[in-house]
């Protein structure tokens, strides 16, 4: 190119002959500087795909290893479960060195994007689940199925097929739920309902066993000057989650589950519109924290904590944290059914899934990690560490009032299979798209049919896309 | 630093020019103060690191803008088509429309506010001035995010700006307390007005460094002839004033502009899309919804608009210099 651009510039006369010659050099270098730029990404390569018997388990003969370790396990309970086990896992094996990186949530979210689409990602990572990431990877081939690992170390007999559906993908990126296994998760998740024990107890109260109890809880609280539900929307997530739990109670788990996973349905059918109306009515009555949409999401437990709100539905990533403040006077339960003694279903599922990069140059000393990160012994780790374990723990019992609730609530969801997915896992613009709906629709200033309206649009768009 | 290079060696070189081919001396050996080639050998290493880190990623931004790209897989040729959806997405056209309001808040209010102030302190020495300029400069010295961070915190529904609007209710005016950042109407002036704050201060301090150079004979001049304050100020401070108020007007566009920080901060562009601007929306789009082509659309649409605003500004305001001097 800048060959060819030198010779018009002689052929230029006159005293222009330089200025031209220097302006056609310029624009000849900035044309050649994108041709030679070659388009965004590669071309995705598959990862071969590799026979059971081709695995080695005995991470001994893998000689001197270091295992890059990107995970997102910084807060305080979390961040000590995983010290905990790379420990033990290089005391077990002193030929690997596990190098980890940790960062919060949201870092890791920005730069495992950057991290896999080099040539020299770490080996082992946590990505979330959902179509705006995990499904994403897999699309571009940066994720190693672990079907053959799976055949060896058994994972899916290891876990709840509604566990591992979720970290599975196909391998177009298309279909979460069905396909390969991508990845594995050490501790479970619910978002239920937290209560306040003195303030049930003054406005003499019991826990609710049926969704009406329910409502009528948070009719007695308002009419006493309670704030019946403790509630921060600022981040557009909460309002997702709490419609979630809603929705569990008008449309049926596979309905939910469908719908989330793109395999049928419509955010605008009857019992997801029927759920907006009830999320818009309790709005509409002051049920929930003034001004929510102004609200930080972490500031709702420490309210709620304060004493601000009889009720809260939240994750159970924040007990530790209110039983450090709030100690025995906060309980825990699944939302409750409709009739009394029925199967509860609510949103939750598992922490971010361990995965291998296809690029890794250890997979087999990765698949042995994550093997012995959610093994049963490990799981007695995460219950000493304040954990909720993604399966039952195998000798060690939880401390505290709490945390027993929320192990019972979880293992009552994993029996009933009750768990349904976060709703922000159906398209990447999700939390936008139905979000700020969300936040419009607590404020009154649409309605529940426009809301999920909006909600349909996006998820319509994003089907036709994918 | 080659745009800035260029003209002059151009006017040089043609003022050379038929000297140097009548004497045929060789090209680069001309009277002392020419420029030569070997000046390019001078600004090479700056040349490269600002081709490395400002112009490569540049070209390859515009580059990227022409793709429809995940981020991770192969991209597929898109053609202008990110700069079609930009401007048919209603949230994207939104950001822009958002963008508009801050610039008043950012730039004009500012300028405005520090142009009357500075207006007023001109006719007088005020004691302390160099106080009340550091006071005044102190927000630009602070990080964005710590302001944003301090300012949720004013506007919270416990926060003094609420506290105080309580107090005022309780003496008798209707009640304005609200969540302010959470507001779907007021969010937007509110975040705006944090800017405002900001900027006050950097306009100030550029305008007060602009009107102590004003010569003191002109003011009494003016007086003499019988200028009133208002009089005085348009004859003398501002046309005085030009070059700085172009200045301070363009710095603070800038930063509206690339507004991200505090946005990202306060209000995470909601509540919906009540505070979404574009500098956000490359982040959003690039880093989070997986569509880096129309984040980097939006990317090279505000260079666009930075470029445009800026000389629009230099034209409007400090294009004149003949007429301004002229009628001082």
């Amino acid at each position: 190119m800048p060959m060819r651009s030198t010779a018009s510039g002689g052929t230029v006369h006159g005293s222009g002959v330089r200025r031209v010659g220097r302006r056609t050099v310029l624009a000849a270098v900035a044309v050649a500087a994108l041709g030679a730029a070659c388009a965004p990404g590669s071309d995705a390569e598959r990862p071969p795909t590799k026979a059971p018997d081709a695995v080695e388990t005995d991470v001994a003969k893998a000689g001197s290893v270091t295992l890059t370790v990107w995970d997102q396990e910084v807060q305080g309970g979390q961040r000590k479960q995983i010290e905990k086990l790379n420990a033990q896992f290089q005391a077990k094996y002193p030929n690997v060195k596990i190098n980890r990186v940790s960062r919060s949530f949201t870092d890791l979210q920005n730069t495992l994007r950057l991290a896999l689409s080099g040539d020299n990602p770490p080996d082992v990572v946590e990505a979330n689940q959902g179509y705006a990431a995990m499904a994403q990877f897999v699309k571009a081939g940066m994720l190693l199925p672990l079907d053959a690992y799976d055949q060896v170390y058994g994972w899916r007999k290891r876990y709840p097929k509604g566990l591992t559906d979720l970290n599975s993908v196909t391998s177009d990126g298309k279909l979460i739920g069905s396909g390969s296994l991508y990845g594995v998760s050490l501790n479970g998740e619910i978002v239920g309902l937290y209560y306040n024990k003195d303030k049930l107890a003054k406005l003499g109260l019991q826990p609710p066993k049926t969704w009406g109890e329910f409502e009528q809880a948070l009719a007695t609280a308002k009419s006493k000057g309670e704030i019946p539900i403790a509630f921060g929307n600022q981040e557009k997530l909460p309002a997702m989650q709490l419609y979630g739990v809603i929705q569990d109670q008008y449309a049926s788990k596979q309905a939910v589950r469908d719908l989330v996973f793109g395999k049928g349905g419509s955010w605008s059918d009857g019992p997801n519109v029927q759920a907006a109306q009830k999320l818009a009515e309790w709005a509409r009555r002051g049920y929930f924290t003034k001004d929510a949409n102004a609200i930080k999401w972490d500031d709702t437990p420490a309210n709620f904590a304060k004493g601000d709100g009889v009720f809260m539905f939240g994750g159970t990533w924040w007990a530790s944290d209110l039983m450090d403040k709030m100690g025995d006077k906060v309980g825990f339960m699944l939302p409750p059914p409709a009739q009394a003694g029925g199967a509860s279903a609510t949103m939750g599922g598992e922490s971010l899934p361990w995965a291998i990069t296809a690029k890794s140059k250890h997979p087999d000393v990765a698949a042995a990690y994550i093997d012995f990160i959610t093994s049963p012994e490990a799981m007695d780790v995460a219950v000493e560490t304040g954990n909720l374990p993604a399966l039952a723990p195998p000798t060690k019992k939880p401390r505290g009032a709490l945390m027993n609730d929320i192990l019972a609530a979880w293992n009552t969801l994993s029996r009933t299979d009750g768990v349904t997915p976060y709703l922000d896992y159906a398209t990447p613009t999700f939390a936008d798209a139905f979000g700020g709906p969300l936040q419009e629709l607590i404020t009154g200033k649409t309605t529940a049919q426009q809301a999920m309206r909006k909600a349909q649009d996006d998820y319509a768009a994003f089907q036709k896309k994918k | 630093m080659t745009i800035v290079a260029r003209p002059e060696s151009r006017r040089a070189r043609r003022a050379d020019r038929p000297a140097a081919r009548r004497s045929g001396a060789p090209r680069g050996a001309g009277s002392p103060g020419e420029p030569r080639r070997i000046g390019w050998l001078y600004v090479l290493p700056a040349l490269l690191v600002y081709g490395a880190f400002l112009l490569w990623p540049l070209v390859r931004g515009a580059q990227f803008s022409l793709y429809e790209w995940d981020g991770l897989g192969p991209a597929t040729w898109a053609g202008l088509s990110n700069y079609g959806e930009m401007l048919s997405d209603p949230v994207l056209r939104g950001s822009f429309g958002h963008l508009a309001v801050l610039i008043v808040f950012y730039a004009v209010l500012p300028c405005g506010v520090a142009f009357v102030l500075v207006g007023a302190m001109s006719r007088a020495r005020v004691r302390g001035l160099a106080f009340f300029r550091t006071a005044l400069f102190l927000p630009q010295v602070v990080a964005m995010v710590a302001v944003a961070v301090a300012w949720q915190w004013m506007y919270s529904a416990d926060g003094p700006v609420n506290g105080l609007l309580r107090a005022l209710h309780s003496l008798g005016l209707p009640d304005w307390s609200r969540g302010w950042l959470g507001d779907f109407t007021f969010a937007l002036p509110a975040v705006g007005l944090i800017g405002t704050w900001v900027n006050i201060g950097l306009a100030m301090v550029l305008l007060l460094a602009g009107v102590q150079k004003i010569p003191r004979e002109l003011y009494e001049a003016a007086r003499i002839d019988g200028a009133g304050p208002v009089r005085e100020f348009w004859t003398v401070t501002l046309p005085g004033l030009r070059r700085e108020l172009a200045v301070a007007l363009t710095l603070t566009s800038i930063l509206a502009l690339r507004n991200f920080d505090l946005i990202y901060m306060a209000t995470g562009g909601g509540p919906g899309d009540a505070t979404k601007v574009p500098a956000y929306e490359v982040y959003n789009r690039t880093f989070n919804t997986g569509e880096v082509g129309l984040g980097c659309a939006v990317g090279i649409t505000i260079a666009a608009l930075a470029f445009a605003i800026t000389a629009g500004i230099r034209r409007a305001v400090e294009g004149r210099p003949d007429r301004a001097e002229g009628r001082a």
